[in-house]
Formats: C-alpha cells, structure tokens, sequence
C-alpha cells in the first residue's frame, strides 16, 4: 500500500475534454511536501501533469493551489498535515479557485492576479523634484508597511477570496495590500489621490466582505484584509473621502450610532449609511432615497413577519451607562494620533521588550 | 453552569427570536445566565476599520463587566461576529501589558478593569454546547430526536476564520462543531459549498449585488442538496439568509424558498420546546414545513 494518495484535477483546455479526477499513489516520507508529491507522481506515472514551481521554499510564490479545498503553497504544506485534512485518505489538489486553469493545476495569473496588481499603480510616485541623491527614509516609517511588503505575489489570497467569487471585478486581496503598501510609504506624494480612486471604485476597498479567507491562507502573514481595512481607515479617518459605494457613510453611521446608543440602532443604521452618516440627508438625498426604495422590501418582509416592530425601528433605548461610552469616545477621538497594536510587527508577545508600538501617524 | 451573558445587538434588535430562544434553551442545558445589560456593541468589524483602540476599549469594557460576574465561567455569545470581533480584541489586549494598561486607563471612572487571564473564555453558545455542555449531555436530554430533518450548517465567517485567532489549534473540529450538533439532536447534517462561505451582509450597504449573490448562491447551494432548513450562530447570516431571501432570489435568478433557523431555536426543538415559543413564526422564510416535520416527528 503506498503511502500517499494524491488525487489531482487535470484539465488540458487544448485536448477539448472536459476535466476529470486522476489519483496517484506515491510513497514518501510524512515530512515531504504536496509538491514533493505532485512531482513525484510526474516524475513515476504521467509527465504531463502541469504544476508550477520554483524555489521549493515557499518564497517565490509558484505553486500555490487548492488542497482538500484550502488554498495554500503545495512546497509549504506537508504531505502528512495535508492527510489529517483529507476526507477518505485521499489528498485532494485541485487549482486555485477565481483563476482561468492553463493547465492542471496552472492558472493564469496575468488574467486576474498580475491585472489587478497593474490596476492599483503598484510602484512609487513622489512629489516634487527628485533629491539630488537617494531619497531618505527614516527606518521607523517603514514599518508600517513590512507587513504589506511581505506579500510573495503567490495569489493565494486572490484564490480563496469570497468576493471575487460573485463578483470577478473586485480588485482584491492581493492588489489591495499592494495598495496600501505604497499608501502607507512616506516617500509616495499621490496617497489622497490613490485612496479617492480605490474608495470611489465600485470594485475597491468597500468590495471587501470582511470575510478572513485572505487573512487565512496567506502563506507570510500579510493579513490582506487588515491591509484594505487599513485603507479604509486612511480614506475616512485621514481624508474624509465621501466615496459613492457608502463606505464612508457605513462608518460613520455605526461609530455615530454607538456613540449615542451603546447598542446599534439597526434601523437607523442603513438610511445613515445612504446619507453619508446623516439621517436628514438620507431622506433629501436623490441617490439615498432610490437606495432606500431598493431597500423597502426586505423592510416591510420584516415588519410583515413580525421580526421588526415599528416600535423597535423608531425608538432605541440607550445603554444606561451610556455617559461612560461617550467619554471613551472622547478620550480616544481627540488624540491627534490612532493609537494602534499591529502584532505582525510588535510579535506575539505585544514587543514587550522593546517597548514597541505601532502608532497610526496621522490625525483623527 | 453560571455564565456571563452577551448577547449582542442583533439578537435583541431585528433578531428577537434569537435572544428569546435562547432564553428558554438556557435552562434546559442547565446554564444560569447573567445578562450584561450595561454592555456595549462589539463593533462587528466596522469600529475596528474606524479605530482600533476605540473597538479594543469598548470590548475591555464589556470584558471586564462579565468578568465581574461572580462565579460565571467565562463570557457566552450567541452571535458569530460578536465571537470573531471581541476574540480579535483580545488577542491584542492579551498581547500587550502595555496596551491593556493604556485601554485600562479608559475604563478607570468606571471602575473597571479587564484581567489577562487564560483561564477566562469567551465562547459562542455553539462552542460553549460542544466544549462545556458536552454532546453527552445535550443526547440525553433530547426528548424531540429531529430524525429525517436535513439540516444544512452555515457557521459565518467570523467564528470560522482566522482559525490561529479562534482557537482552533487547542479545538480543531470546531469548524465541525455544527454538524456534530446536528447529529446529536437526532437530524442529519448536509454538506454543501457555502457552509464556511460568507453571507454578504458586511456588504448590504456597500455592494448589495456582491452581497445578495453571496447569499443567493448559498440557499441555492443548500436548496439543491436537498436540506430542508438551515441553521446558523449568526443573527447577521441569518438577516441576509432569512430576511433577504426574496431580494436574494433575484440576484440569483432563481426561487429560493428555504427556512433559515438560529441554533438555540434547533436544539431548543429538539429539548421539547414549542417552534411557536422559539420565535419560529417571526421568520420571512416561513418555517411550515419544518414544523410539520416536527410536528410529525412528535406524533410518530
């Protein structure tokens, strides 16, 4: 009996067949890799299974791929882990999903991936005339961004993410990090004007559903969604950007709303955020009244059904303590700076001992 | 067993029936739940876009008043989001004695302190039922075997992922967590693509396109392996499920017509409540046909 059963979808677009499963039996040790795995059974059985790889080491970002439906780099996920996760012993190895296949288990990354990236200006563009020698970056203000820097261009994010699944304009997960990358590098003079075109674009920042698939399969860490979360706060907190696509208003609606009530008020919650935070411009606002109009039915489902009473969606008690919530929200607010505890950076442990902490530099 | 209970603001906002069922499953499972009626909203991921010490003070304010619950084991939810937004907090609280003395600082007028402590837990009542109930348990006190009912789980995005996050190390069937649940109660649980997909409601305002095909295509996904209901942790899942649903259809192009239940109101079946009683009759997707099963269940 061999040791691994790898059971991998081949697809060849140019043979005009359909795709279909393939299993291969391959013996190595637990230690060794899906890639290990895949290659081996190229090398054993049929040298035209496709697989792209490189570097084996889980830096250049070649070979990521769906394995028992997870996406992840086949160098970097050990044939033994990957068979506690199989269901029936079999190791499943499938392409990433959100991508055209080439091939088996290639994927056409210039179609999706390399054309998002393209999409967010992905290299500086400072202001002003150059500096007679090289441009002069305090350590310190870089280390906002090593965690976006980390991104090995591998795809994984862009593979496992749930918006691009229902919607193939999303920028995404990977472009997006890229994104902030230059947003947040002191040297970049367009900021503003990047975080107004990625705000404004229906398929931006407010595309993302704040799921974690991203956040999950990243082999380095980047945390994609904390990267376009980081985007949003810049846009609304830094810039007061007032995009088309509520972002701003979904915001400021729900801080504002906790800030008087302690609890959400949810029926207030949606004409605020089609009003750009405010409940009067919500209702004298063309664009927000045809919102709130798409919107009415699933409202009057909801009272019909007894499951929101006019009572509830009118009047909204407020924490009995209410004071005291006002007063964090006092506190914190009127800090010139965001305070902020990124333990990508600081490590698990807070940075303790160096006493470090990330601190968003700009006002409130 | 004697919990701090947060029930969040959905539960008692457009989700009624979630809070009132729980409310009656509680002491069938023997726990005791001491309500924090002072406590403020977890921030759902959108205060933490906004302002991470903000959202990080606001949860140590609510930690800090369960953890004054004398006796209480630890902290209950019965909202995924809740789970996922207050457990990303605490990590970030947990991580740093200098940041937790700066939150601290905030909530001195007030009396109150949150406490690093590993032994204290915040858990959804799916983890709570699993972990500290026990399935044992739960078996032997079913007096209503849902038998035959085809159950499809749809767990939400928040207590799924990211799993280093939630705990899944020490507890890594937790994304089974449901499933087992189903078995328990006598039912059988479908499998289907969307059960750790997301529902689209962070999107309802922003791209509700985006969102409702989310949802649209899990009811579908759920519909065409032949589940009768679903059932979620997640008064958000369930407003985009439930509520939505029609709207949903559309975007889908397709009749979507499959009850959405809260978890408590599933097991609170099965312990012998009332779907009447458990809210059931407060859903847009109407539940009929799942009480008639029940109903059919009892007389057999």
């Amino acid at each position: 009996m061999a040791d691994y059963t790898l059971k991998i979808r081949r697809f060849d677009p140019e043979s005009g067949e359909p795709a279909y499963w393939q299993s291969f039996d391959v013996d190595l040790a637990p230690e060794r890799s899906v890639l290990d795995g895949v290659l081996r059974a190229r090398d054993d059985e049929d040298g035209s299974i496709g697989i792209r790889c490189s570097c084996q080491a889980a830096i250049c970002g070649s070979c990521a791929v769906r394995i028992n439906g997870k996406t992840a780099l086949a160098c970097n996920t050990k044939l033994s882990d990957a068979r506690a996760g199989a269901k029936a012993g079999e190791i499943v190895v499938e392409p990433m999903g959100n991508f055209p296949v080439l091939k088996d288990l290639i994927v056409d990354m210039d179609a999706v991936h390399w054309k998002k990236v393209q999409r967010v200006v992905p290299w500086l563009l400072p202001e002003g005339d150059p500096p007679e020698r090289e441009y002069i970056v305090p350590p310190e203000s870089m280390i906002d961004i090593t965690q976006s820097m980390a991104c090995i261009q591998c795809g994984a994010c862009v593979g496992a993410c749930l918006s691009l699944e229902v919607d193939p304009e999303f920028i995404g997960p990977a472009a997006l990090a890229k994104a902030y990358r230059f947003v947040g590098d002191p040297r970049d003079g367009q900021t503003e004007s990047r975080l107004q075109d990625l705000a404004e674009d229906p398929h931006g920042i407010y595309d993302c559903t704040h799921c974690f698939a991203c956040v999950e399969v990243c082999p380095k860490d980047v945390a994609p969604m904390d990267q376009i979360m980081r985007l949003r706060r810049r846009a609304t907190g830094d810039f007061g950007i007032r995009d088309q696509n509520n972002g701003y208003g979904h915001e400021k609606a729900f801080v504002d709303l906790i800030e008087k009530y302690g609890t959400l008020h949810e029926a207030q919650l949606l004409p605020r955020s089609f009003g750009q935070g405010s409940l009067v411009r919500s209702q004298l606002d063309p664009n927000s009244v045809k919102q709130l109009v798409t919107a009415l039915p699933a409202a009057v489902n909801g009272l019909k059904s007894g499951k929101v009473s006019p009572v509830k969606a009118l009047w909204h008690h407020k924490l009995p303590d209410q004071d005291q919530v006002r007063r964090i929200y006092k506190e914190i607010e009127s800090k010139d700076e965001r305070l902020e505890l990124n333990l990508y950076i600081v490590g698990e442990s807070g940075g303790e001992e160096e006493g470090a902490m990330a601190e968003g530099s700009q006002e409130s | 067993m004697k919990v701090a209970y947060w029930p969040g603001c959905v539960s008692r906002g457009f989700t009624p029936e979630l809070h009132g069922s729980m409310a009656l499953v509680a002491p069938k499972l023997d726990i005791e739940m001491v309500e924090l009626d002072r406590a403020n909203c977890c921030g759902a991921g959108v205060i933490a876009e906004h302002n991470q010490e903000l959202v990080d003070t606001l949860n140590a304010r609510t930690f800090a008043m369960a953890q004054g619950v004398e006796g209480a084991a630890g902290m209950m939810n019965i909202c995924s989001t809740c789970q996922g937004a207050q457990t990303e907090c605490r990590e970030r609280l947990d991580a740093s004695t200098d940041y937790r003395s700066g939150v601290n600082e905030h909530l001195k007028p007030e009396g109150l302190s949150y406490e690093s402590n590993g032994d204290w837990w915040n858990k959804n009542f799916l983890w709570l039922l699993v972990e500290e109930i026990g399935l044992d348990t739960l078996r032997e006190r079913v007096v209503r075997p849902l038998e035959g009912l085809r159950i499809a789980p749809f767990y939400g995005c928040y207590i799924v992922r990211p799993t280093r996050r939630l705990g899944y190390a020490d507890h890594p069937e937790r994304d089974r967590y449901m499933e087992m649940v189903i078995e328990a109660i006598g039912a059988n649980p479908v499998d289907y693509a969307g059960k750790h997909k997301c529902c689209g409601f962070p999107l309802i305002t922003m791209n509700r396109t985006t969102s409702l095909r989310q949802a649209g295509r899990h009811l579908a996904d759920a519909i065409d392996a032949d589940a009768d209901c679903l059932v979620t942790p997640c008064p958000l899942c369930h407003l985009n499920l439930d509520l939505q649903q029609p709207d949903a259809a559309k975007y889908v192009e397709r009749d979507l017509d499959i009850p959405v239940l809260h978890l408590p109101q599933m097991v609170g079946l099965a312990l012998g409540l009332e779907p009447k009683e458990l809210g059931m009759n407060k859903h847009v997707v109407k539940t009929g046909d799942v009480q008639r099963k029940v109903a059919a269940l009892a007389a057999a």
